[in-house]
């Protein structure tokens, strides 16, 4: 196990493993989202309040579900590199940030044009839209940060000492609808008890869920091979790599 | 793990826990701020800034809903359970305004105790189910969820 | 069939959701895949050019 680690951590073995890997959860992911998408649609009933809007949480839940998962996982990085210097953490983190950039940016996205004719308002500042706002500002904060220092590994430390202090706001957003009162409703899904939600609607909702982890897994990869490439280019393995490529 | 990883681990350690702590304090103290409305019995309890533009927020009470006459002027109380506040509004009502159902209400108290709203925004609650169902349950006599609109139809 | 687009009059809201969603997730696959694309031509290049010229 701890042998499997080490051999990860090299750059040359990620980087192949990685494009092996991509392809298939690429696949996965397509196959999921088709099988969620047409559960979602033709298979789940309308809403007994919402009718056919309620449709959009296929994509905002799991997009807001996302969006803090990858927050986590960068925070979790950005530790072990400010512990460990660990290469490989730094990648992975670098790689993590636009990818949760784009799922926050998407479920405020989605939650306004969901707002708008449910609640009767594209925008309001409650505690729930609020703390997610500052999560897309985290992680553009990230972004900036890292983009901002020449130098890749003091950069990445910089950044992940940014992903480390951010991640209190995790808990305040998932807790914000309880806490405090929002316009925003509660948990559906993660209910102590039964999720308050219909078996045919659930099942499409964790479908999407597991179609975007699986999107996560081969958008992080790309990314990360792609910032590997950037950092080792002057290393023997990526010369043998390129020249086998050319040959 | 090293002396020097050790120490670095506790430095995150010690970051996360003060930083968890000053968020818990801070967030404590606004805590009034953060909250998005306020609930009729806060309102009758005073809570509630007087001649202030504020949030009320709980379920529109059953056969409380008015038309006044042709300019989309509409009376309808808003309620706790424990507390009723009467609220005046004129404008669109968002698509999930019924009677029973969550809503919002931004504007301002008067000294009649009529609250003028300038906005009211539908709160939807977290159950998500098929019509049939919801028409099941009621049916049933069970009440876990607001109602279902009532006699309210726009 | 235009019923299902209609979405029961939210038709709007919800496929420009889906839009919005496909256009951010595509792009952020196709962007990092081009550019690492590019990255290993410019590397080859370089690389070839340093091996051709003694």
């Amino acid at each position: 196990m701890w042998l499997f680690f080490h051999k990860l951590a090299s750059p040359p073995y990620f980087y192949a493993l990685a494009g092996r890997l991509i392809p298939w959860f690429g696949s996965i992911c397509l196959l999921l989202t088709v099988v969620g998408l047409y559960l979602g649609f033709f298979v789940a009933p309308p809403d007994y309040q919402q009718g056919e809007a309620y449709r959009i949480i296929y994509v905002h839940a799991p997009s807001a579900w996302m969006s803090m998962f990858i927050y986590v996982v960068m925070a979790v990085c950005g530790a072990i590199v400010l512990i460990w210097r660990m290469k490989l953490a730094e990648v992975m983190a670098v790689a993590s940030a636009p990818i949760g950039a784009g799922f926050t940016f998407l479920s405020l996205a989605s939650g306004s044009l969901w707002g708008k004719p449910m609640w009767g308002a594209w925008w309001v500042w409650d505690a729930r839209l609020t703390s997610q706002l500052i999560l897309l500002f985290l992680y553009l904060g990230f972004m900036a940060l890292y983009s901002a220092i020449e130098d890749r590994r003091i950069a990445a430390r910089a950044a992940s000492l940014l992903a480390v202090v951010g991640v209190i706001n995790i808990p305040i957003i998932h807790f914000s609808v309880k806490w405090w009162n929002t316009l925003h409703q509660g948990p559906t899904v993660t209910r102590l008890d039964a999720p308050a939600i219909d078996l045919s609607m659930l099942i499409p909702l964790l479908l999407m869920f597991l179609a975007f982890k699986f999107y996560y897994a081969t958008a992080v990869l790309i990314r990360a091979r792609h910032e590997l490439l950037l950092r080792e280019r002057a290393t023997a393995w990526v010369r043998k790599l390129l020249e086998r490529a050319g040959a | 793990m090293s002396p020097r990883q050790k120490r670095r681990l506790a430095g995150v350690l010690v970051v996360l826990i003060g930083l968890s702590a000053a968020s818990a304090l801070a967030l404590n103290a606004f805590r009034d701020n953060l909250m998005f409305f306020y609930s009729p019995t806060e309102v009758m309890e005073g809570k509630a800034p007087p001649d202030h533009l504020i949030r009320i927020g709980g379920l529109v009470a059953d056969n409380s809903f008015r038309e006044m006459g042709e300019d989309l002027t509409v009376r309808f109380v808003i309620t706790d359970t424990a507390e009723n506040v009467p609220v005046e509004y004129t404008g669109v009502l968002p698509d999930l305004f019924r009677e029973g159902q969550g809503v919002v209400a931004h504007g301002r108290l008067g000294s009649d105790g009529l609250f003028r709203a300038e906005r009211v925004l539908a709160k939807h609650d977290e159950n998500y189910m098929a019509p049939e169902v919801a028409e099941a349950l009621e049916a049933a006599g069970y009440t876990g969820h607001t109602g279902d609109g009532g006699d309210y139809d726009r | 069939m235009s019923e299902f687009f209609a979405m029961g009059g939210y038709g709007f809201y919800v496929w420009s959701s889906y839009a919005i969603t496909a256009v951010v997730l595509v792009l952020n696959i196709v962007k990092p895949w081009l550019a690492s694309r590019q990255t290993r031509r410019r590397l080859a290049s370089r690389l070839q050019a340093r091996g051709d010229t003694p």
